[in-house]
Parts: C-alpha cells; sequence; structure tokens
C-alpha cells in the first residue's frame, strides 16, 4: 500500500556541509562538540552531582548528625551526672543515637534510586547512560562513600567526646582495636547498611515501599522475637534476637543483647555478603527489566 | 538514521506494537502520528533501549542504542512523561546530563538560552509550569548537539509562541543534516512540520509516505450546495454528466472544483441556490479515517462522533 519513500532532504538554501562530510555509510550532522567514549567516571560525576543537587540529601544526613550527635552528648551528659560505667568502655554510649540515626542513612539510600523511578527522571538517566550496571555501581560508589564519610565523621567525633568527658567516671580506657570497631568498623556496618537500602530501591523501585521494607527488616525481627514464648521456638526466638540488626550493630560496642551469637567483626562480613547478594538481584533485575 | 525491523511490543496479553518496520532518514522531519495508545511512545522507547523489544530489532546508524559510547552526542530525546527530578533545578538537571557524557559544561548554559529558561536556571523543576518542563525536556535533548533528535508530542502544553518556535526549531535542526523524529495527534501540526510521515494505529504500521504524497491523495476539494428547488437542481446536473452525492440534511455534494461550472448550470436555468461553497477535506479527516479501525479508546459523547461538517464530504467519497 505504501511504499517507504528514500530519503529526499529537502535542500536548505545554502549547500549543506553534511552532504560533503566523510560520515561513513549513515550521512548526517556532524557536532563540533568533541565526541567523548564515556566510562564510569563520567557516570560518577554525574551521580555526584545529582545526589548533591537535592535537597532530600541535606535533610537526611543533617537529621542524622543532629540525631546522632544529640543524644550521643545526652547519654554522655546522664552518665556523667549520675552514674559510673563501672568499667564498660565509654565508647558504647556511640550506639544509641546511631540506632535511631540510621534511619537516615537507610532513607538516603532507598531515595538515590528509588526517587528516579517516582519522577521517571530514571529515564532520562538510563538514556543518558545506556549501560545500566554502570549507573548502579555509580551510584553504589557515590552513595557508599558519602554515607562512611559522613558517618565516620560523625561517629569519631562523639566518641572522642565520650571519651574525654567520662575519664574519671569508672570508664575503662579503650584500646586500639575497640576504637577501631567503634569508629571505622560500625561506619561501615552503616553504610553497607544505607547501600542495601539503595538496591532495595533499585529492585521495589516505590521510596514508601523500600524505606518500610527496610525499616521493617531492622525492627520485625525484634518485635517477632518478643512474641516467641513457647518453648519450643525458643532457639528460633534466640537466633532473631541476636542477628537482628540492632544487636549486630551493638556488637561493635561489644554491648549485644545476648551473649552468644555474632563477634567479633562477624556483622562486618554478614553483611556484606547479604548486600553483595542483593546488588546481584538488582543487577540482574535491572538488566532484564523496562526501565 | 533510524532503522526498525519487526519491531514488537507485548505486555502480557497487549500488543503495544506489532511488527513495525520503517526507516527514519536524516535531513528531514519525519512525524510520528497515531490515536492514543497506538504505541508511539512504546516505540521511542524501545527506540532508547529503555523498554526490551519482545522481537524485532532497532537500530541506531547500525547499532543497538546501548552500543552508542556517546550517548547524548548522538541522539537526544524527548519523552512524554517529564523525566525530571523535581528537586533539582534546570541547572543542576542539565549539568549532571552533560556531566554523564563528558559534554562542556558551557552547553548548559547555551541550551538554557536556546529554550529560554535561563531566567529560571536556578529554580527547581517541580515549580514549573508544564510547558516550561517540555522546554527543559527540549534542552535536555539538545544538550549534545546530537544528529538525532527524537521528541514525543513537543507541541503538548507549549504556548502558541512556543508551538511556532519548537516548528522551526525542528525544521532548522533537519535542515542541518539531523534526523528529526516527531511523535503528534495532530495531521495539521504535522502537515506544517513534517516532510514524511509514518502512521500507526494499534501498534501496526497504516502509512510511511512524504507528506507530499499524502496530502495529494488525501486532501480532496468538492463543492458543497445547498438549493430550494433541490430536485430540479439533481436533474440538471444529472444532465450535465456532474456526479452529485448527497449529503447530510439537504446538502448536495460535487466532488472536485466545478463551483463555477455548476454556478453557471444554476443561473441558466433559473435555479435559486442558498449555498455554492468550494470546500476542502482536511487532513485531520484523512488521517481519522486512515485509523478509523485501529482507534481504541472513543470518547462516548451524545452526539454523532464526527462533526457534521467533516464526516459529510467523506460519506460519498
Ligand atoms: N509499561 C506498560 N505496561 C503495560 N502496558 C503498556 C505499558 N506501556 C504502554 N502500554 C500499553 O501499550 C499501548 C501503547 O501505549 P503508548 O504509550 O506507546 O501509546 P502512544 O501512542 O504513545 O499513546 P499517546 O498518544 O496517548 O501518548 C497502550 O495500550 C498502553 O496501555
Ligand atoms: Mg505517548
Amino acid at each position: 500500500m505504501s511504499t517507504h519513500q528514500p530519503p529526499m532532504p529537502q535542500a536548505p538554501a545554502a549547500a549543506p556541509e553534511w552532504q560533503a562530510a566523510p560520515g561513513g555509510p549513515y550521512p548526517g550532522y556532524n557536532s563540533p562538540i568533541p565526541v567523548v567514549r564515556t566510562h564510569l567516571g563520567h557516570a560518577l560525576a554525574s551521580e555526584w552531582t545529582k545526589i548533591r543537587s537535592v535537597r532530600s540529601t541535606m535533610w537526611t544526613l543533617g537529621v542524622f548528625i543532629l540525631l546522632v550527635v544529640g543524644i550521643g552528648l545526652l547519654a554522655g551528659f546522664a552518665v556523667s551526672g549520675s552514674g559510673d560505667l563501672s568499667g564498660q568502655s565509654p565508647l558504647t554510649l556511640g550506639f544509641f543515637g546511631l540506632l535511631i540515626g540510621m534511619m537516615c542513612i537507610i532513607t538516603l539510600g532507598v531515595l538515590t534510586t528509588a526517587s528516579e523511578y517516582g519522577t521517571g527522571m530514571i529515564r532520562t538517566t538510563m538514556t543518558a547512560c545506556p549501560s545500566r550496571g554502570r549507573v548502579l555501581a555509580a551510584k553504589s560508589i557515590v552513595f557508599f562513600v558519602i554515607a562512611f564519610v559522613v558517618t565516620l565523621v560523625t561517629v569519631s567525633f562523639v566518641a572522642m567526646v565520650h571519651a574525654s568527658m567520662l575519664k574519671g567516671h569508672g570508664a575503662s580506657t579503650p584500646s586500639g582495636g575497640e576504637w577501631l570497631k567503634a569508629t571505622v568498623g560500625i561506619s561501615l556496618y552503616i553504610a553497607l547498611l544505607g547501600l542495601l537500602s539503595l538496591l532495595v530501591g533499585s529492585i521495589i523501585r516505590h521510596s514508601a515501599g523500600a524505606i518500610t521494607i527496610m525499616i521493617g527488616a531492622v525492627l520485625a525481627p525484634l518485635v517477632i522475637a518478643l512474641f516467641m514464648n513457647a518453648s519450643s521456638l525458643e532457639k528460633v526466638q534466640k537466633a532473631l534476637l541476636e542477628y537482628s540488626i540492632p544487636s549486630q550493630m551493638g556488637v561493635f560496642y561489644d554491648n549485644t543483647l545476648s551473649s552468644s551469637g555474632p563477634t567479633g567483626w562477624d556483622p562486618l562480613w554478614i553483611i556484606l555478603g547479604v548486600t553483595a547478594a542483593a546488588y546481584a538481584g538488582a543487577y540482574a533485575l535491572l538488566q532484564s527489566r523496562d526501565v | 538514521m533510524i532503522e526498525l525491523a519487526g519491531l514488537t511490543k507485548r505486555y502480557g496479553e497487549k500488543v503495544a506494537v506489532d511488527h513495525l518496520t520503517f526507516a527514519v532518514s536524516p535531513g528531514i522531519v519525519t512525524g510520528f502520528l497515531g490515536p492514543n495508545g497506538a504505541g508511539k511512545s512504546t516505540t521511542m522507547r524501545m527506540i532508547l533501549g529503555l523498554d526490551h523489544p519482545t522481537a524485532g530489532d532497532v537500530r541506531i546508524d547500525g547499532k543497538h542504542y546501548d552500543q552508542l559510547r556517546d550517548p547524548m552526542t548522538y541522539i537526544g530525546a524527548l519523552l512524554d512523561a517529564n523525566a525530571v527530578h523535581g528537586g533539582r533545578s534546570a541547572y543542576n538537571h542539565l549539568l549532571c546530563l552533560a556531566q554523564s557524557n563528558g559534554i562542556p559544561t558551557r552547553r548548559v548554559a547555551e541550551v538554557l538560552d536556546t529554550v529560554g529558561l535561563t531566567a529560571v536556571a536556578r529554580k527547581k523543576a517541580k515549580g514549573f509550569s508544564y510547558g516550561m518542563g517540555q522546554r527543559l525536556g527540549i534542552a535536555a535533548a539538545l544538550l549534545g548537539d546530537p544528529r538525532i533528535l527524537m521528541f514525543d508530542e513537543p507541541v503538548n502544553g507549549l504556548d502558541p509562541e512556543g508551538i511556532h518556535w519548537i516548528r522551526n526549531l525542528m525544521k532548522s535542526l533537519a535542515a542541518q543534516g539531523r534526523t528529526v523524529f516527531v511523535s503528534s495527534h495532530l495531521m495539521s501540526e504535522m502537515a506544517l512540520t513534517a516532510d514524511h510521515l509514518v502512521v500507526i494505529g494499534q501498534g501496526r504500521l497504516l502509512a510511511d509516505t512524504s507528506m507530499a504524497d499524502f496530502i495529494r491523495e488525501n486532501a480532496r476539494s468538492y463543492v458543497r450546495i445547498r438549493s430550494p428547488q433541490r430536485e430540479r437542481l439533481l436533474d440538471v446536473l444529472h444532465e450535465d454528466g456532474v456526479t452529485v452525492v448527497e449529503a447530510g440534511g439537504d446538502a448536495l455534494e460535487v466532488a472536485g472544483g466545478k463551483a463555477e461550472r455548476i454556478g453557471e448550470l444554476a443561473t441558466r436555468y433559473g435555479i435559486v441556490l442558498h449555498e455554492l461553497s468550494p470546500q476542502q477535506a482536511s487532513l485531520e479527516e484523512a488521517f481519522m479515517q486512515l485509523t478509523a479501525e485501529s482507534v481504541e479508546y472513543h470518547a462516548h459523547a451524545a452526539p454523532a462522533p464526527v462533526p457534521r461538517d467533516w464526516g459529510a464530504g467523506w460519506k460519498g467519497a
């Protein structure tokens, strides 16, 4: 019925230069803008601009710092005013602020990926960078570095304040290993937890849904364990308590909610494994699904 | 050059795009028409590698989209949904896109100026009107000064000045040798901008023709006549060998440009005419005719679906 017409450019007034251009088998316009072979560095620069140019980043990180520092200082004053630590490390007091503050990191992680689906920005992103794996990698790296650095600085500040504040209050002098765990260790854990949230956000593609799932994952094991009173379920209850995220965070301060379970640096390896699995899942889904 | 070969997309049971095969050539504006839900946006998403085709293939200058190493300097696209994070300023939105493709930062200011958003460059996109959002999308498409441009309903939400501007923009982009592929519902709009026409309905190709050919074939002229001496007029015209078609109401229609002849005949036989008007069937009407069977989402208004003075010309044709 209809036949395709060969290209019949309507010649503009001046002879178009593109016709003479050596464009191989595909003639067309040749831009004066230099052609760049894009790589991960470009994607990283782009993601950095994205994350620093939305207010939710400032909000979540601002609230995180406020919570960790505020609750940390309150706990410090409370202990130095009334009681004494009876030989405990002063670093343990940093735990409480982080317990609540991590919600901010989870939120920021989820928003980094899921908000692009909510706004449709993901289509623009994937058009600008068709390598989906590269987009996910760039987002993960930029977010992880920001989350780790912010957490490390905040947590270290609070830890130093606690150490100097509580010197005369029966606190032990923390060893180098304890310092390392309570600063670098917990910061890596929190940043990985945030990265896990970012990956869940990429899988769920819905901000509120992904945040709910992550908060559920943090709280559910503790809540479920509370209701497991039957003696037959005792083992399950114990495992839920010991491997819940708050308990695992406690391991970095050595004040676990129970005596057995993960110790030392175990929680870091556990979350690393879970995050790696989530990364593989998010990557596979990103490749196979439509944007 | 964009080449589609048997491109098909199925969403569950629903076939959104059905074996589309056509090519979009450089140097001209190619209009992409179809009613709501015809599959235009889906086709464009597949060209950009956003949706995976169920079957078939689409290539840009011989390559798949994800093989392009410099996608934004190669192809710029404006998608239907405004794909912008509302919390980011126009400047930062374009900046992050420029960085992702190694495009010089000065281009951001240049394209903002081109689309007339310089004054609100630092404002958040969520405060933008629909037309301003559309302009921001066009700015993003132009950012890499690409050789192929694809616009999904660009005139949507633009004011008359903006519509005029985008028409000229598309023509000048094509005149520079670029490939310009633009979707629309409006045949009349395409008649003003496009050199070539691809029409789809329910995902299937209905026409792939040059605009000039389409107009020649479809924009038929006829003469509309009303007379109180209707029977007498019919006899006279019949004797003279003029074919008359009864249109709605008491009107008669004669194909072709025979107004003078009919006027002379009426005078000679003393027939009173209430109307003798040359008419042109609109391209819009031709488009509706073409896609009539494939319109999925009809509006159910109380009166007849086609306005009287449009449909009349086609009943006998
Ligand atoms: N992600 C999706 N999931 C399921 N169905 C879809 C999806 N995207 C599109 N469709 C269906 O595919 C068909 C084609 O949709 P598409 O958006 O491509 O049409 P269109 O030609 O752009 O329409 P419009 O002129 O209204 O923009 C529609 O019936 C739509 O419901
Ligand atoms: Mg559409």
